[in-house]
């Protein structure tokens, strides 16, 4: 069975391949490269024929990928550990700031405690533990409202605000 | 006081089944013990030496007599009867058992209380002026900024996993005294030259491991821009701000590592691309939460010395355990959680309940926490003191020493924390033994300890004029000692004076170091000033003059 994910609020089979440092397949199929290697090989890498994605690490800047971004249909970013909160803000940039709208995958130690303010930060795809994905829809639901302002693209039905 | 309305009531309720289904993970084994650990942190939950501990946040140190009630009534029910008061206005339970904890928070919930973001790496509980409101010279009403503050660092999506804890406290006037230059930021108050009022924005102070004292971001940041300045700050901080190094990962380290200016010019940058933004301030808002501090119902009063004929005894609690007013009649009147026999900052359930009927009674039924430990009714008619001081004396809750020597400020220590080198309780007892003649104590005018039981300094060590810090040496417990410092408006850290020394004779070395102090001053020339004046080394001399016994 393919892993499955947290895609707009369902689980669902994940199509993407992460290709790490193996060579572009023949077929097309949907790949994650890494920002390091998107850096290196982006000229090569655009003339891909599937769709493309890039993961960042946390210290990457987003602003680096900011060009790039009309050419990719997936933006990850990776959390290496439970107490590092800087993909939250890569994620509001990009939609915030750069207005990316494809997909926006929290990758990584991503787990149901957090689903509810990575949705809120514009991710709208996290790449839960299996045993997660049941059920992990109803941490949209963790707060019914919102004090302050952020894009909630993540999240499935609008919060109240004041 | 800001009082819930159907959203935050129903966010605070939310957080609670939040929390009762995260300790249900746990204990079912679901969650491990590292992840419940991040998670009860944002809970104010901490596993401490003996039991876990609860930290309540009581947002800029304001209570309503029912909420005060209902920590009594938590502190009897689910604790050892009392609480601890904290230098950050907020209370902690020393005994609570973890399964009772999604209760308590219900209970608080109830009352429109939460222990949200009291620990962890997020943005804290913001602290103020515990004169807020009342005092005469004040610009505006911080508490209503506080509001404002808390409400939007409340389950903030971006800023919930900060490299590491994040405080601020907002002053409404030039006085500080809510610390404000050793926070991570400090909100002041204050009017540009055409007399609009905004804000000044300090940024990097801290104390810990290496203390600093806050610098200027911004001179001057018009109101509605408060959230978008403070945002601009958070995000620089959580995207630069170090992570690979606990020790390190303060704003103040970074701050420190790019310089104020560059920093200044980071924030700036960022600051220009949101400004605008849905984060700038609603008019519409604002005035719905001014509208929750509006004057209590004074009565049309005139000054008087209500203490002229009274006893010796009354006059030395009026004149240091109450302060000014801006309205005439009035007073604030201190209630010193700083008697000689307790552990300063402690209150029993049956003192938090009486201090509660006494607001009913005395002050429009509102209490205030202060940063030095003690309890505030804001509100008192000067004609009703006598009988305030009475009821307050009969309960233990009169030590006439606010803002003196035995007013210390000072950590759990060894007794509760996990993290302690040495004790502070039994040397806060020890201090207050020696020190027992008041009209000593009185003559020394206006001076303060601040003692921590290490270097994570949670009781401002640094900025004491005197400052105690536990360490430890081959197992024992010693202390270093510092003078000069303040956390006032003229805000510095102490200078240390020499070695350590042993736990028996910290009381007698700060006699010395006041022996100095009255040898030299002139005229009213407070502790602080002379050790400005001279230098640490006269008092350096005279404790290390003979060896210190071991
Ligand atoms: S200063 Fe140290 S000993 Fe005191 S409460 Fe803080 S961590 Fe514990």
């Amino acid at each position: 069975m393919p892993r499955q994910l947290l895609r707009n609020g369902a689980v669902v089979a994940d199509e993407w391949v992460d290709l790490n440092d193996a060579p572009l397949p023949q077929d097309s199929r949907a790949v994650i490269v890494g920002f390091d290697r998107w850096r290196n090989e982006r000229d090569n890498l655009r003339q891909y024929a599937g769709k493309l994605g890039v993961k960042l690490e946390p210290a990457h800047k987003v602003e680096d990928l900011a060009a790039d971004l009309p050419r990719l249909a997936l933006v990850a970013a990776n959390f290496p550990g439970p107490g590092d909160g800087r993909g939250y803000t890569q994620a509001r940039l990009l939609r915030e700031r750069y207005g990316f709208s494809g997909e926006l995958r929290a990758a990584g130690y991503v787990r149901r405690d957090q689903v509810f303010f990575l949705a809120r930060c514009g991710f709208n795809a996290m790449d839960l533990p299996e045993e997660e994905l049941p059920g992990a829809s109803a941490a949209f639901k963790t707060f019914s409202a919102a004090y302050q302002s952020s894009n909630d693209a993540g999240l499935p039905e609008r919060l109240a605000r004041r | 006081m800001y009082r819930y309305d159907t959203m935050d009531r129903a966010l605070v309720n939310e957080r609670v089944e939040q929390f009762r289904d995260q300790t249900r993970r746990f204990v079912e084994g679901s969650l491990s013990e590292e992840e419940f650990k991040l998670l009860r942190l944002r809970n104010g939950l901490y596993i401490q030496r003996h039991a876990p501990m609860l930290r309540v946040a009581i947002p800029y140190g304001l209570l309503s007599s029912l909420q005060l009630r209902t920590l009594a009534a938590i502190a009897r029910r689910f604790d050892r009867g009392y609480a601890h008061f904290t230098t950050r206005q907020n209370l902690q339970y020393n005994w609570p058992a973890l399964q009772d904890v999604p209760d308590i928070l219900a209970q608080l919930a109830q009352v429109e209380m939460h222990a949200i973001q009291t620990s962890g790496n997020c943005i804290r509980n913001v602290t103020s002026d515990h004169l807020a409101g009342i005092t005469p010279n004040e610009l505006d009403d911080p508490r209503i900024w506080c509001e404002i503050i808390r409400q939007w660092s409340s389950f903030h999506p971006e800023f919930s996993f900060l490299p590491r804890k994040f405080k601020i406290a907002v002053t409404g006037t030039p006085d500080d005294r809510a610390a404000s230059q050793v926070h991570d930021v400090g909100v002041h108050l204050v009017r540009n030259e055409t007399g609009e009022i905004g804000f000044e924005i300090l940024a990097g102070g801290g104390l810990g491991r290496t203390p600093i004292i806050g610098q200027v971001v911004r001179e001057f940041l018009p109101r509605q821009h408060l959230l978008s300045y403070l945002e601009a700050i958070l995000r620089i901080y959580n995207r630069e701000g170090r992570r690979d190094n606990l020790q390190k990962a303060r704003i103040k380290i970074l701050v420190k590592a790019l310089g104020i200016e560059e920093f200044k010019r980071r924030v700036e940058a960022e600051w220009l691309l949101i400004k605008d933004s849905a984060l700038q301030l609603d008019e519409r808002e604002v005035a719905r939460i001014r509208a929750f501090f509006p004057p209590p119902a004074y009565r049309c009063l005139t000054d008087r010395d209500v203490a002229a004929d009274q006893e010796k005894a009354f006059k030395a609690w009026y004149r240091y355990n109450t302060h000014a007013h801006k309205m005439p009649g009035y007073r604030a009147v201190f209630i010193s959680l700083k008697a000689p026999d307790i552990a300063p900052g402690d209150a029993t359930d049956a003192q938090m309940d009486f201090i509660a009927d006494l607001a009913d009674r005395y002050s429009f039924g509102e209490v205030r926490v202060t940063h030095t430990q003690n309890l505030l009714l804001g509100d008192v008619e000067q004609e009703r003191a006598f009988e305030l001081w009475q009821a307050l004396r009969s309960a233990g809750l009169a030590t006439p020493n606010i803002g003196t020597l035995t007013d210390m400020i000072c950590c759990p220590g060894l007794d509760f924390c996990s993290l302690a080198n040495a004790g502070s309780i039994d040397v806060a007892r020890q201090i207050n033994q020696r020190f027992d003649d008041y009209d000593y104590v009185y003559d020394l005018g206006e001076i303060d300890i601040k003692m921590s039981g290490c270097m994570n300094a949670c009781g401002h060590h640094h900025v004491g004029q005197i400052g105690i810090l536990g360490v430890e040496k081959h197992g024992e417990e010693w202390y270093q000692i510092t003078i000069g410092g303040s956390a006032s408006a003229d805000a510095a850290l102490g200078t240390v004076i020499g070695p350590s020394v042993a736990k028996a004779e910290v009381a007698e070395t700060i006699a010395k170091l006041l022996a100095v102090y009255v040898e030299h001053r002139q005229e009213d020339e407070r502790f602080l000033d002379v050790v400005r004046r001279l230098g640490v080394k006269p008092f350096k001399e005279r404790v290390y003059a003979t060896p210190i016994a071991a």
